[in-house]
């Protein structure tokens, strides 16, 4: 089961050794077996599901706040109670997935302690402000959207519990962008201003949208390793590819136009050419100087150094009515 | 410092209907079992996904031993004459 | 709007519908500036189920109330075109969320007063309102027991808590003065078999409020005068910064749709 204590490896049998451990790790993974928490595994596996599980975690996280930022100021009362929902969803699956780091030997207040030090990375893209409305839309179709194409092939993973919270994740992630796209059918088939604010939000969130799925295959460090173990089933550029085909479509029913004079049908190739995105902008978002870097951390921080006595308060109540119990039963 | 805020993991089973097992569905973090039952509420069934949930402190599970799975597993395989297809009986017994 | 009571039932009908839809949607409001600022990942939850239930009670309160005056409104015009004079929620619950302890206090207080009075509102004469209130008591009954866990531990948890649980109870409890004092409107509701008669609501909500103060090792703070008369549409400071936040897309793109 998941419990912190149950994560280190079983004692190993002095007939076995590390060599034909891994062969027959490598042998159950190829076989599209499923590893669970207390099989054996190499460090580095556990070691790159950590990383990758609680990135995307923290991502999740941080992602509650460029939205929640426009709870107050929705537009319509089932607007609001829409973007609440989404926002609790987006919690939820943060707290899915920290539930299944936590199998593989972290526990959560490590993977928040490195959040908030800065020393673990999340998802670029929420860098990036929601000064419109029609951010909160863009949001739902591009991110959600790209997320879902990141997350689908996840659901097939290796590791139980990772493909398992997937799977949930998966489930509710598909309300998300429709009701992004939604939103901006709404604000395209509007006002003029309307449209204005939808196509400026399209303009703005494109780019970040399609770094969403990391550097080009052939500058990628994790990529060999994680097809290996079938952690990643599909490369970076194969997943951007397809969501790039999924969403032109989608922008021209907007009657918006996508911020890339370079996009173009590739008839022989049956794909839509794009243009180079901007690396350089995507390694200083990553480096921590993206436009909101510093304030989504902030938040954060001031919310757990704010919660503090809170929890603590939770904790001492506890132990003081386990003594009580205790001194009943005596 | 953190030993004062940290909240212990729980595991959750909630049973989607009636009629069906309590399924695990994750954990969570609670100081106590009532609270652990609230977190699983919100977490685990806002989609009407539940009609029952057990909350247990992570602690409290005993799993079994993956390196003993050949002892604890394997030998209940060859016991085929547990299976009802072992046996042969003729098409004229209808009621078997 | 007059605030003298005017003689036309559905107009009086209106404003008491108002007073309940108010409160769930400017609490409501409150508890969405929280949403990801919450102590724990799983309190943001706890409080963003909350908040969906208390906007979900506004939506059914504001269109039957659109529906019962009959000049046109919806939910929306109704909550994004109004000025605070013609909001009629309790000022209560405008105050500020504070630090959770003052979260905490002002829920349980409108929380135990929501259960009581949907729960005697489920016999009401107006079969509408009843409805709403059936499906709105199911929601506080977990509220209350969401708020009232938490306001537990806080007052019987560290001696920090414990004192920001009282400085909190201390500050908020003399507005609930408010939510008891029956005026012409009230009193005419409850003749009318509309509403409950809010001397009976309050001896419930005080002998709840006495439990859980007790279990949660706090002080019943001294009874005070109050000054405040949101039902009847004259607030505090608040709520002209809520509405100015909440109504700003509407007051800017004006005729839009959403």
């Amino acid at each position: 089961m998941y419990t912190q204590g149950l994560d280190q490896p079983a004692e190993l049998s002095t007939s076995l050794d590390e060599a034909s451990l891994e062969r027959r790790f490598l042998e159950r993974v190829d076989a599209e077996e499923k590893i669970e928490p207390k099989d054996w595994m190499p460090v580095r596996y556990r070691n790159t599901l950590i990383r990758q599980i609680s990135q995307h975690a923290h991502s999740e996280i941080v992602g509650m706040l460029p939205e929640g930022n426009w709870i107050t100021r929705a537009p319509t009362l089932k607007r609001k109670t829409i973007l609440i929902a989404k926002v609790q969803d987006e919690g939820g699956h943060g707290a899915y997935l920290y539930s299944a780091a936590e199998t593989l030997g972290v526990s959560r207040e490590q993977m928040i302690d490195q959040l908030l030090a800065g020393k673990a990375k999340y998802s670029s893209i929420f860098n990036y402000p929601t000064p419109t409305w029609a951010d909160v839309g863009a949001i739902g179709w591009l991110v959600d959207g790209a997320a879902i194409m990141n997350q689908l092939p996840l659901c097939r993973c290796s590791y139980g519990p990772y493909a398992r919270a997937m799977v949930r994740v998966c489930r509710e992630e598909s309300f998300h962008q429709r009701q992004g796209y939604d939103l901006m059918l709404q604000l395209a088939r509007g006002t003029p201003e309307q449209k204005q604010m939808a196509q400026d939000a399209l303009n703005r969130w494109w780019w970040p949208a399609l770094m969403m799925f990391g550097p080009p295959d052939a500058d990628s460090m994790h990529s060999s390793d994680s097809k290996r173990w079938k952690i990643k089933r599909l490369s970076n550029d194969e997943l951007r590819q397809k969501f790039v085909d999924f969403t032109v479509h989608q922008a021209n029913f907007l009657g918006l136009t996508l911020p890339d004079p370079q996009l173009k049908w590739n008839e022989a190739q049956q794909r839509h050419e794009y243009g180079p995105i901007n690396w350089a902008e995507f390694e200083q978002v990553l480096k921590g100087n993206g436009p909101c870097n510093a304030e989504r951390l902030a938040a954060r921080r001031k919310a757990h150094a704010d919660g503090a006595w809170v929890r603590e308060a939770a904790v001492a109540y506890a132990a003081k009515q386990s003594k009580k119990r205790a001194s009943l039963a005596a | 410092m953190h030993d004062k805020q940290a909240w212990p993991l729980y595991e959750v089973f909630v049973r989607a209907r009636g009629g069906l097992d309590h399924k695990h569905v994750g954990s969570l973090h609670a100081v106590d079992a009532r609270m652990a039952l609230e977190h699983a509420r919100d977490l685990y069934t806002r989609r009407q996904e539940g009609v029952s949930i057990w909350v247990v402190a992570s602690k409290d599970i005993t799993a079994s031993d993956p390196s003993e799975s050949e002892s604890l597993f394997e030998p209940a395989r060859d016991k085929i004459y547990r299976h009802p297809t072992f046996y042969d009986i003729p098409d004229e017994v209808k009621t078997l | 709007m007059s605030t003298a009571l005017a003689t036309d039932s559905s107009s009086d009908l209106f404003r008491y519908v108002l007073r309940l839809g108010d409160l769930s949607l400017i609490l409501g409001q409150r508890l969405g500036e929280l949403v990801g600022h919450g102590p724990a990942l799983e309190e943001d939850l706890g409080l963003a189920n909350i908040a969906l239930d208390l906007v979900g009670q506004a939506r059914l309160l504001l269109t039957y109330a659109g529906e019962i005056e009959g000049a046109g409104r919806d939910e929306d015009t109704l909550a994004f075109l109004r000025d605070h004079r013609d909001y009629f929620n309790a000022v209560l619950v405008e105050q500020p969320n504070g630090d959770f302890a003052h979260t905490i206090v002002r829920q349980v207080l409108i929380d135990a007063f929501q259960q009581e009075l949907y729960s005697r509102t489920l016999g009401s004469n107006d079969e509408r309102l009843a409805a709403i209130a059936a499906k709105a008591e199911k929601e506080t009954r977990y509220h209350l027991r969401y708020s009232s866990g938490w306001l537990v531990r806080l007052g019987d948890g560290t001696e920090e808590s414990h004192q920001r649980a009282q400085a909190a109870l201390n500050l908020l409890w003399p507005y609930t003065v408010e939510l008891f004092s029956a005026d012409a409107l009230d009193i005419q509701m409850a003749e009318a078999g509309i509403a409950p008669a809010l001397a009976d609501v309050q001896q419930a909500w005080s002998l709840r409020m006495n439990d859980i103060l007790a279990e949660a090792t706090l002080t019943h703070p001294p009874e005070r005068p109050f000054h405040w008369y949101g039902k009847r549409g004259e607030h505090s400071e608040h709520l002209g910064y809520i509405l100015a936040e909440m109504q700003s897309m509407s007051r800017t793109y004006p005729g839009a749709r959403w």
